[in-house]
């Protein structure tokens, strides 16, 4: 049901497999599936995070850290089993790209966990999938039983006498469990609460052991990193920022779609090429980068390369690759609001600055929208957020605050606006707004 | 486990029998068993409750408290087929309100409502990972994509008939 989007500026990497019917693992062999595995057996551990390392991937989860350098990180020696988790949680408003991934090629995630397991030297590896992406599930669990079939996994995967497991995993509807330590709470059958690190993962994971957690995406991309060369992947992006991604196209646009475009793809391109510009002859008003939580660029800020640090430099952060273009039309308030809404839902309210500070920031957001602020409303909604920033221990308060701020910062005119008692001057109903309350 | 009684399908009771020695630790398998309860029972009632803590090997007050921290799990039955639409930004900006109140309208339900039929159940919800097809439901665990009021009409239709009433 989910597909990718075909344009002239696509570089089909990860989705090289899509809908050729690769879920089937024999289709996966003849398109060079675990070909690349088999590769990795032979070059052993150093040389496999050298390539990691070469590729210049970073993590495609949002917060891009280097996956080559993410799994140096994890002890040689363990007295406790290591663990191979992906991140198949995917619950970032904006973001609907791993999907695809799970539901074309998800030998491609299998072959992934393995290479990982053996980089780091893990026997065992999970694969967390949202609830609600339960057709998924079904398909991740043959493809499961495919390989175990094959030799791919068990206890001498492809006769190497080396051991790996895999096991498919559901959650049940929270954005909070796709935070790296309350995914890890999730799968040993807890609250998704998040862990406090200092120790990290990498060093105390799951169950204690040494976990490497990545993107389903990330994961995805490994085996192609492996077949081709590190370096010559790190030939496709920028500086830095190795390889392509998927990019999810939303919101006001002509032809929105998931796309894989070279990482440091210019954004306006982005909106007006690949995504077909904004309908109806509308000027555009303002672009969301990558996913919810990412600060909003105005329409003049948008010629910018889409790679970490490209992005990280206009003052955003490029996220999980969902891009929402926002035409003349859309409230930012209520924009705002919405958005706030949704983090105060998810907020596991573990800690206090999350807990009420999301609380209060949709209480204010939901009075100003309606016409009922007050001058200092506008000030108070960017001290709370402000406040936020740093203090929780998970990145779910500052994924909170840093759009809200920016929402203030930007727009502030149009919050303003808001305060002459007649309601919202777009005349946008949130009807049913008590709704999720 | 496979000697005791269940309130379970036997398909489902050997699944759990297998599913709590995949892991390391047997509660891994809790949040996929409550789910997956929930989907034959129709909701986790307090017999869901009593016999997924006895196998997993928990306190029936553990249960409760992780089972409250996950959206799709109900206490309450919901009805045969859920409506749960998404209303998050993506879908706001193509529509999603103005669908939500049209199922609103046409269901006679609000949030959380259920037909008296018991057919359906409405639910506004946070992202389904559908946004680049926005504006999208989902029911039960399908997708539908790209929605108007009018296709919705036509799917509300298809469901109602599935359900014989």
């Amino acid at each position: 049901m989910a597909y990718l989007t075909t344009h002239p500026d696509v570089v089909p990497i990860i989705s090289s497999r899509f809908g050729k019917g690769a879920t089937s693992i024999d289709k996966y062999i003849e398109l060079d599936g675990y070909a690349a595995v088999r590769k990795a057996i032979e070059m052993g551990p150093e040389a496999i995070i050298a390539e990691m390392k070469a590729s210049n991937l970073r993590g495609r989860g949002g917060a891009g850290f280097p996956t080559g350098m993410k799994w140096s990180f994890v002890p040689k020696q363990s007295e406790k089993p290591k663990y191979i988790l992906v991140n198949g949680d995917e619950s970032e408003p904006a973001t609907c790209k791993d999907r695809l991934i799970f539901e074309h090629d998800p030998h491609s995630v299998i072959e992934g966990v393995i290479i990982a397991g053996l980089a780091v030297g893990a026997k065992m590896g999970f694969i967390y999938l949202r609830g609600e992406y339960r057709y998924l599930l079904k398909i991740m669990e043959k493809a499961i039983d495919e390989a175990y079939a094959k030799g791919f996994l068990g206890k001498n995967i492809f006769g190497s006498g080396i051991e790996f497991e895999a096991v498919s995993h559901t959650g049940a509807g929270a954005y909070e469990v796709g935070e790296e330590s309350a995914l890890m709470e999730s799968l040993e059958g807890k609250r998704g609460i998040p862990r406090i690190r200092p120790p990290f993962p990498a060093v105390v994971g799951l169950y204690g052991g040494p976990t490497v957690i990545n993107n389903a995406e990330t994961l995805a991309t490994v085996p192609h990193i492996i077949r081709m060369g590190g370096a010559e992947y790190a030939k496709i992006g920028t500086e830095r920022n190795g390889g392509t991604r998927l990019f999810c196209l939303s919101g006001h646009l002509e032809k929105p779609g998931v796309y894989e475009l070279p990482m440091g793809y210019n954004l306006k391109k982005m909106i007006y090429d690949v995504g077909g510009g904004i309908p109806g002859g509308r000027k555009l008003k303002a672009v969301v980068p990558g996913g919810s939580s990412t600060p909003i660029l105005t329409a003049d800020e948008i010629d910018i390369g889409m790679d970490f640090d490209q992005v990280g430099k206009a003052g955003s952060m490029l996220g999980s690759g969902g891009v929402v273009a926002l035409d003349e039309t859309v409230c930012m308030v209520e924009f705002a609001l919405r958005t706030m809404k949704f983090y105060q839902h998810e907020s596991c309210g573990w800690c206090i600055p999350c807990r009420e500070g999301t609380d209060w920031l949709k209480k204010s957001l939901t009075r100003l929208h309606a016409g009922g602020g007050v001058d200092k409303d506008i000030d108070n909604i960017r001290y709370l957020a402000e406040n936020m920033l740093g203090r929780t221990f998970c990145p779910l308060g500052d994924a909170a605050a840093m759009p809200t701020i920016a929402f203030v910062k930007k727009f502030r005119k149009e919050f303003e606006d808001h305060l002459d008692g007649k309601g919202c001057p777009y005349h946008h109903s949130l009807e049913h707004e008590a709704v999720l309350a | 486990m496979a000697t005791q009684t269940t309130i379970f399908s036997p398909e489902l009771a050997a699944r759990f029998d297998k599913l709590v020695t995949l892991y390391p630790l047997r509660r891994s398998a809790l949040i996929p068993m409550l789910l997956y309860a929930q989907d034959e029972i129709g909701y986790i009632s307090p017999e869901v409750i009593a016999e997924v803590a006895q196998r997993v090997g928990i306190q029936e007050n553990d249960v409760v408290s992780v089972l409250s921290y996950y959206s799709l799990l109900h206490t309450k039955p919901a009805g045969k087929f859920n409506v749960q639409v998404c209303t998050n930004i993506c879908c706001m900006l193509r529509g999603g309100n103005e669908l939500f109140a049209h199922c609103s309208k046409r269901l006679g339900i609000g949030h959380k409502g259920t037909t008296p039929d018991g057919v359906f159940s409405l639910e506004e919800v946070e992202c389904i990972g559908a946004c680049s097809w926005a504006p999208a439901v989902q029911i039960n665990y399908d997708f539908h994509e790209n929605l108007t009021p009018d296709s919705m009409d036509k799917i509300l239709d298809e469901y109602r008939e599935k359900a014989g009433k």
